[in-house]
Parts: structure tokens; C-alpha cells; sequence
């Protein structure tokens, strides 16, 4: 199988690769890039752990190919933090224990900046509905909508 | 996941020329099914024809009392689309209600008629409304679309190019969700054109189908005073999520449901 080329824009970093065509986005992050921030939980597009940003919106690294997103640009959970602060979303987490053993935080978090995007306000029922595509195992999710309420909040302040 | 060619072609043409040149190819869209199958290693195409810069194929439009769904409209696309909103609004909100949020973002309706799950969402509404199926090369009727299990009437090498739907006069569609997955253990479609009312059943077959008796009678009448277990129960599923008796009971909770929403 020949090896394709491809243009992406990972964190605002330009990458010229030659990549095979059967490379997932997770793994071209987290093993070419040394990325690790995103996480693999399930690898079957059900527990949300591995979300990163494209076109503002949250999707899954495990579930699409490098070569779909050739000339286009992703987000990931490495790059919130600004001048050595915390975006206002995971300040959030931390203020309400938003976390546990955090393996699902990134994927929380990237969910949850997808949905401000969408809706600066959202009420707790949206915030529940729209985690259908995370799973949390530790928290039982109650402080994770707090932190997603409180973070909303703080992303309509400071614009 | 095995390795394969990769090719992203501009037109349908050329995604037909590719195909048509390749070993084992598959279409790719949204890549939801695809790529889960792929993993899995159920399939192990060797080339994958990527339509998704194909540009004509993600547009909605209307004319007169019909819109046109491009089969590369994702599901959040059309959940958000004015036009859909405006002119069948149950469609949008059946969009809205597939899977979840990053799901929605990436799954197409055209991967999901092509697919034919029959627990999917959109083949048992496609099925409800006056409907059409456009691809490259015909026009196919929605009852003659769905032939099985995963099974449609398309050749391999066609695309579908988008869904032509009559306006109705009513439209709805509910499900009986799979917590973890939010498939359909049963769906319920409802479309009503002057006195012609069609109700389809998803999730509890092997393949979305029209309930004669339930359409018959609320053509009559449109109320929740439905005939009850009309539906032979041979024909429905039993599986760890529903036994067929349970899903047969769902299937006249759902449709006294919508009714009554109404
Ligand atoms: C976690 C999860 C939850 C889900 N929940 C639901 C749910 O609640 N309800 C529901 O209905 N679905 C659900 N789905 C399925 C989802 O709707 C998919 O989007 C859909 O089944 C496939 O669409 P796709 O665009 O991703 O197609 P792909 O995976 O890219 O393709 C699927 C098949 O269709 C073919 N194909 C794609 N486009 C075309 C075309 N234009 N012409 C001809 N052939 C084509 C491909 O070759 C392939 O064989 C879920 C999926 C996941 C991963
Ligand atoms: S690892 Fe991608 S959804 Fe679980
Ligand atoms: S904090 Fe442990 S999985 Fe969510």
C-alpha cells in the first residue's frame, strides 16, 4: 500500500507528513506527535475519553483517519492552556472536582468547550444530553456538569 | 485495522472511476460504520473512496412542497438546517436524537440508509414519507431501498446522491433507545398525507417495515384508538435487549404516543 501525503494543522502547527492510509488521527497524535493528552478508553467510538476539536465541534480521534482530515485543522486538549493559564474550562474542573482519576477529562473537557460553542448558556438537561458520548467511571458525572456550568459561565466573561 | 489505498476525489465521476478500477473498494463518508468494521477487521477493503470533498453532495433545498437532503449532510447538519426545520421539523429532531453529539457531527444520512441497520434511524422515517433515493445513475423508490439486514437494493459501485421528500401534513418519529448505544429496541415513524397514513417500525426486525394494519386504521382514523398487537410476533426480534412480545407492546405504546403528542 503506497503512503499518502498529507497537510494537517495540529495546534496551530503546520505538519507536512507521509503517512499509511490506514493511520487514526489518535494514533498519529499520541504516537507520532507524542501528544498524549488525548486518551484511548474504548477505541469503538463509545466512551468520548479521546475527543478533540474540529471546527470547533468535538469529535472522535479514534473513529477518523488522518488522510479524512488532510488540509484541515484539529485541536487538542494540549493546547487550551494559554500563557501558562489554565482555559477557563479546566480551571472549572479543578474549582468543582470535576475529576477523579481523569482519564476521561480530556475528552470531557474538549466535549464540553464543543458545546459552549454551540450554546454560550446551557441549562444542566442540556449539559447531561450532551455528554451522551462520554463516559465517566469515577465521578458519577454530578460534579462534571457543575464544572461545566461554572466554566460556561467563566467562557461568557471572559468572551 | 489492514491497510489499504486511499483516494479523495473531487466529482462523482471520478469516485465511480476509481471504483470501478479498484480491487475491493468501499465508499467512505461519515465513517462511523465504515471504520468501526474495518477495525474490527469484518472488512478489509483495498481502497477507500473518501466522498466527502465532493462538494454538491452536503447542500438541502426546496422547491415547491419537496426538499432535497444531500447524502452528505451529517446528522447535526440537518438537526441545525432551516429549511428542515421549517418544512419537516420531526426530521430534524430525529437527526438530533442519533447516537450523540460527535457522532452526529461526523455520520451522514446517506452512510445510513447505505448502511440499512435495522435499528438505524433514518430508513424507517425514509420509509414513512413520500421518498426518494437519488443516486449516480437512478431514481429508487423508498420501498424498494431496503431489502434485508444491511442490505439494500443499491449496485456496489452507486452512489447515493440525495433524498427527495414530499412535505406531509404530519411527521413524527420516537424510539424506544438502547441506553448505550441510543439505537432504536423500536422506532416508530409516522406520516400522514391528506388521509394516507404510513407507520413504519425500526429496531425490531430485520429490516425497517411498513405496519399495514396500524397505518390502515389510522388512515381511517387518525387517533390512539389503534388495533392492538397487529403484528405477527415471528416477524419481530428477540434478543438480550427486548423478547418480541415486549417490542410488539412497544411498538402500540410508541405509536399511541405520537398520536397523543400531537
Ligand atoms: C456510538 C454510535 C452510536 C450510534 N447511534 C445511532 C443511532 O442512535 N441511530 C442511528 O440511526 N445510527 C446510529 N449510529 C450510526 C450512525 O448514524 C452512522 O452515521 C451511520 O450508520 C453511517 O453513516 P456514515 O456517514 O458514518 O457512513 P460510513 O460509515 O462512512 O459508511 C457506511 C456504509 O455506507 C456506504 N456509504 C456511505 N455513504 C454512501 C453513499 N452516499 N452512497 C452509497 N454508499 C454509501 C459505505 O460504503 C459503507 O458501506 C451510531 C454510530 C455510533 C458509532
Ligand atoms: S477511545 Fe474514542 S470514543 Fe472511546
Ligand atoms: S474521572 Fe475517572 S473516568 Fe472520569
Amino acid at each position: 500500500m503506497h503512503e499518502i501525503s498529507i497537510k494537517i494543522t495540529i495546534n496551530e502547527k503546520i505538519y507536512d507528513r507521509s503517512i499509511l492510509p490506514n493511520t487514526l488521527l489518535i494514533d498519529f497524535l499520541r504516537e507520532e506527535l507524542g501528544l498524549t493528552g488525548t486518551h484511548v478508553g474504548c477505541d469503538t467510538s463509545q466512551c468520548g475519553a479521546c475527543m478533540v476539536l474540529h471546527n470547533n465541534a468535538a469529535i472522535k480521534a479514534c473513529s477518523i483517519l488522518v488522510a479524512q482530515l488532510n488540509n484541515q485543522e484539529i485541536t487538542t486538549i494540549e493546547h487550551l492552556q494559554k500563557d501558562d493559564k489554565l482555559h477557563p474550562m479546566q480551571n472549572a474542573f479543578r474549582n468543582n472536582h470535576g475529576l477523579q482519576c481523569g482519564f476521561c477529562t480530556p475528552g470531557m473537557i474538549m466535549s464540553a468547550i464543543s458545546l459552549i460553542n454551540e450554546n454560550n448558556s446551557p441549562t444542566e438537561e442540556e449539559i447531561r444530553k450532551h455528554l451522551e458520548g462520554n463516559l465517566c467511571r469515577c465521578t458519577g458525572y454530578q460534579n462534571i456538569v457543575k464544572s461545566i456550568e461554572e466554566g460556561a459561565k467563566d467562557m461568557r466573561e471572559k468572551g | 485495522m489492514y491497510n489499504f489505498n486511499f483516494h479523495s476525489p473531487n466529482s462523482i465521476e471520478e469516485a465511480i472511476n476509481i471504483y470501478n478500477s479498484s480491487e475491493e473498494p468501499k465508499f467512505l463518508a461519515g465513517g462511523m460504520t465504515l471504520l468501526a468494521s474495518m477495525k474490527q477487521r469484518l472488512i478489509a477493503p483495498s481502497d477507500i473512496i473518501d466522498l466527502r470533498n465532493i462538494k454538491d453532495l452536503s447542500e438541502v433545498s426546496s422547491k415547491e412542497n419537496h426538499i432535497t437532503i444531500g447524502s452528505l449532510c451529517t446528522h447535526s447538519e440537518i438537526s441545525n438546517n432551516v429549511i428542515i426545520k421549517n418544512k419537516i421539523k420531526n426530521l430534524a429532531k430525529l437527526a438530533n436524537g442519533i447516537g450523540d453529539p460527535a457522532v452526529r457531527k461526523m455520520g451522514t444520512i446517506g452512510g445510513s440508509i447505505a448502511n440499512s441497520d435495522p435499528a438505524a434511524d433514518w430508513p424507517a422515517a425514509i420509509l414513512a414519507l413520500k421518498a426518494n433515493i437519488k443516486t449516480n445513475n437512478r431514481i429508487i423508490l423508498n420501498r424498494d431501498l431496503f431489502t434485508g439486514m444491511f442490505e439494500t437494493s443499491l449496485e456496489e459501485n452507486e452512489i447515493i446522491t440525495s433524498i427527495e421528500i414530499q412535505v406531509p401534513d404530519f411527521f413524527d418519529y420516537i424510539k424506544f433507545p438502547n441506553p448505550a448505544s441510543r439505537y432504536a429496541i423500536v422506532g416508530i415513524a409516522i406520516a400522514k398525507y391528506d388521509n394516507n397514513v404510513i407507520v413504519t417500525v425500526s429496531g425490531a426486525s430485520h429490516k425497517p417495515f411498513i405496519a399495514d394494519s396500524l397505518s390502515e386504521s389510522l388512515s381511517k382514523n387518525f387517533s390512539s384508538k389503534i388495533p392492538l398487537k397487529t403484528i405477527s410476533l415471528d416477524e419481530l426480534n428477540e434478543d438480550i435487549h427486548a423478547s418480541a412480545e415486549y417490542r410488539a407492546h412497544l411498538i402500540d405504546v410508541l405509536t399511541k404516543k405520537i398520536i397523543n403528542n400531537n
